[in-house]
């Protein structure tokens, strides 16, 4: 069993705090990903889990055991770094063993742990080379390797995928997936693409400004994303946020831009009137059965099996709608239409989810 | 409207221009060469004539037959008006004090720039720019408590005395630190990750990055270590601890006696050979160490 366990962390660097408090549990064998933009904490909590920092307050477990005050290698982990951090002037044979060579692990185990894991990683023929002899795909793999070897209780990937170009970043996501599946070691990974956070993730943690925002499955997050943040973090385009107000006693949404949408799973709380923010993801927009609404046309960007539109809806707010197949240009102003089942209400001063 | 310009033409134009530059740039490189190679050239073919051919004035620029016998008197029995000390002894005195140098220097700037780069302790910035005053005090400024020091350690005429004040260098010290600047965080964190200490770290991976540096640094500091003159003229009285450099200077009297030319030259071309030797060996490595960053 090895479960991580993070209570209250939180960290500041002089006067300006980076975590204000992260509660995380994770299951034996569980992969979670935190995603987040840049500066938003994620990778200080990394590297605090990891132990290459040491948080200002709260408490890190490992399968149960306080390592808060542990040194790195004292945590039964391995972590996979960014540039992967493979020491140049060792072979690949060598970059792997040298953590065992450290514990004192004898010759002919570390020999036979080698093979094995170049074996499961299909690295073999590159044992004897050194680093710089290797591609970006087959650099992250010996990264890989080098993890794995050591047989930790918990992996840390801290962005690995990020140096590679599309097409490998792809397939060694894939990779990585099954090969955690597989091996069904506790994972920790962080990164800013939210489409590695999507794929990879049996869990999400999405990071903003220090705090988990939500900790949902990514389906959920999708789904149900619990603030506006999260909301236009998670989907690709951005979801449309729109202003508008509580009306018709809490049972539907006057919109900014004209349109009335009636909830379709019951009224929310609060008088006529209260502000709100209602979340519409491009994908839910539509040339026809919804709610209608003019649209002036900015920009067109056929993708080949979609198209984003971009527009400005009456009132100056602007409304991305991604629709299937090519759209002929049709001139400056088109309807479209709102579908009013799978708008996300929040409330406009906090940014929290609104439920029915 | 321009004229059209038959392309044959200005291909004949640009065929001359090159042919132009390539004479230019061999030109000044055949000038730089003969500015640095003559005065080796004469020397060497000095060490081959005896002593009256050299005395008459005449600045032989072919061999003469009295190698062999000049060589063997600079080695046997040493030159000019000291004609006490060999050149083979003084040869071995400047080896060890070069390579004493070379090796204290390399071990010391080593070490106290892996403590400014890599540890955090109170008064590191302090040791760093304490250690980076010291580039405004050479040797020759320091020369007189420096050998005061010396003196009341009771060093003086030892090779612990020709080498100690010439080890302490802020300018390895730097260098080795600018290039420690530039390891990525990475490697430190991923040796964390795999259990290796601070003092492992310093030899399987640190060490082994430097390697080039090292050599590069090694090369320039034997070069210095050898050509060092005045502090081994100050702390050196014996005869028998005299270096190549000084004793090659006393060879030439500055009296009306005449100078063995023929002998001090075959001494300055010995005393010219292990610089050059150590250049030539590690010159793929010092290259390397000063153009390339291994990463």
């Amino acid at each position: 069993m090895s479960t991580l366990n993070l209570s209250g962390i939180t960290k500041s660097f002089g006067t300006t705090t980076v975590l204000h408090g992260i509660d995380l549990g994770v299951a034996d064998g569980e992969m979670i990903v935190i995603v987040g933009a840049s500066g938003c904490g994620k990778s200080t909590l990394l590297r605090i889990v990891a132990g290459l920092e040491t948080p200002t307050t709260g408490h890190v477990a490992i399968a149960g055991r306080e390592v808060t005050r542990l040194e790195p290698a004292d945590r039964d982990i391995a972590m996979v770094f960014q540039n992967y951090a493979l020491y140049p002037h060792m072979t690949v044979a060598q970059n792997m063993a040298y953590g065992l060579k450290i514990r004192g692990t004898p010759k002919e185990e570390i020999a036979r742990r080698v093979a094995e894991t170049a074996t499961l990683l299909g690295i073999q023929p590159l044992l004897e080379r050194k680093p710089r002899q290797l591609s970006g795909g087959q650099r992250q793999r010996v990264a890989m390797g080098r993890a794995i070897i050591r047989e930790p209780k918990l992996f840390l990937f801290d962005e690995p995928l990020s140096n590679l170009d599309a097409k490998l970043r792809v397939q060694m996501r894939g990779e990585i997936r099954r090969l955690q599946q597989r091996l069904g070691v506790t994972s920790l990974y962080v990164t800013h693409d939210q489409v590695e956070a999507m794929t990879l993730g049996d869990r999400l943690v999405v990071m903003h400004q220090g705090r988990a925002a939500q900790v949902a499955s990514p389906m959920e997050v999708w789904a149900r994303p619990a603030d506006t943040y999260v909301a236009s973090f998670i989907g690709s385009p951005a979801m449309n946020l729109l202003e508008g107000w509580l009306a018709e006693d809490g049972a539907a949404v006057q919109l900014k831009a004209g349109p009335l949408l009636w909830f379709t799973d019951g009224p929310r709380p609060g008088g006529n009137g209260r502000p709100l923010t209602i979340g519409i993801r491009p994908e839910h927009v539509l040339r026809e059965g919804g709610v209608p609404v003019d649209v002036e046309l900015e920009l067109v960007e056929p993708l080949g099996s979609e198209t984003v539109l971009h527009g400005l809806l009456p009132g100056g707010e602007t409304l991305t709608a991604k629709l299937p197949g090519m759209v002929p240009a049709v001139g400056s102003a088109m309807e479209m239409h709102l579908l009013a089942e799978a708008m996300h209400v929040f409330d406009a001063s906090t940014g929290k989810r609104l439920e029915a | 409207m321009r004229a059209v310009v038959d392309p044959d033409v200005l291909a004949r134009q640009a065929e001359r221009r090159q042919v132009l530059g390539r004479w230019l740039a061999h030109g000044a490189l055949g000038l730089g060469v003969l500015v640095f190679a003559l005065p080796i050239w004469i020397t060497l073919m000095g060490s081959t004539h005896d002593a009256a051919t050299i005395g008459r004035g005449d600045v032989p620029l072919l061999p003469g037959g009295h190698a062999l016998e000049n060589y063997a008197t600079a080695l046997g029995q040493g030159g000019g008006r000291s004609m006490s000390t060999p050149v083979g002894g003084m040869l071995l005195n400047s080896a060890i004090m070069a390579l004493l140098i070379v090796s204290g220097k390399i071990a010391i700037s080593l070490l106290s720039a892996y403590a400014v780069v890599f540890f955090r302790f109170p008064g590191r910035m302090l040791a760093f720019w304490t250690i980076f005053l010291t580039l405004m005090l050479p040797v020759e400024v320091r020369i007189i408590p420096t050998y005061q020091v010396i003196v009341d350690l009771n060093l003086f005429n030892s090779f612990a005395g020709l080498s100690l004040p010439l080890i302490a260098s802020a300018t390895a010290t730097l260098l080795f630190r600018q290039f420690f600047l530039t390891i990525p965080d990475e490697y430190v964190e991923a040796a964390k990750m795999d259990g290796a200490g601070p003092l492992r770290f310093f030899r399987d991976i640190l060490l082994p990055l430097s390697v080039t540096n090292i050599a590069a640094l090694g090369v320039i500091l034997f070069i210095y270590g050898w050509n060092q003159y005045l502090w081994p003229l100050l702390i050196v009285n014996d005869r028998s601890m005299e270096t190549i450099v000084v004793g090659l200077t006393k060879m030439i009297g500055n009296g009306d006696a005449q100078n063995e030319w023929n002998t001090i030259m075959a001494t300055a071309v010995l005393a010219m050979m292990p610089p050059v030797l150590v250049v030539v060996l590690l010159q793929r490595w010092f290259i390397k160490g000063l153009t390339e960053t291994e990463k």
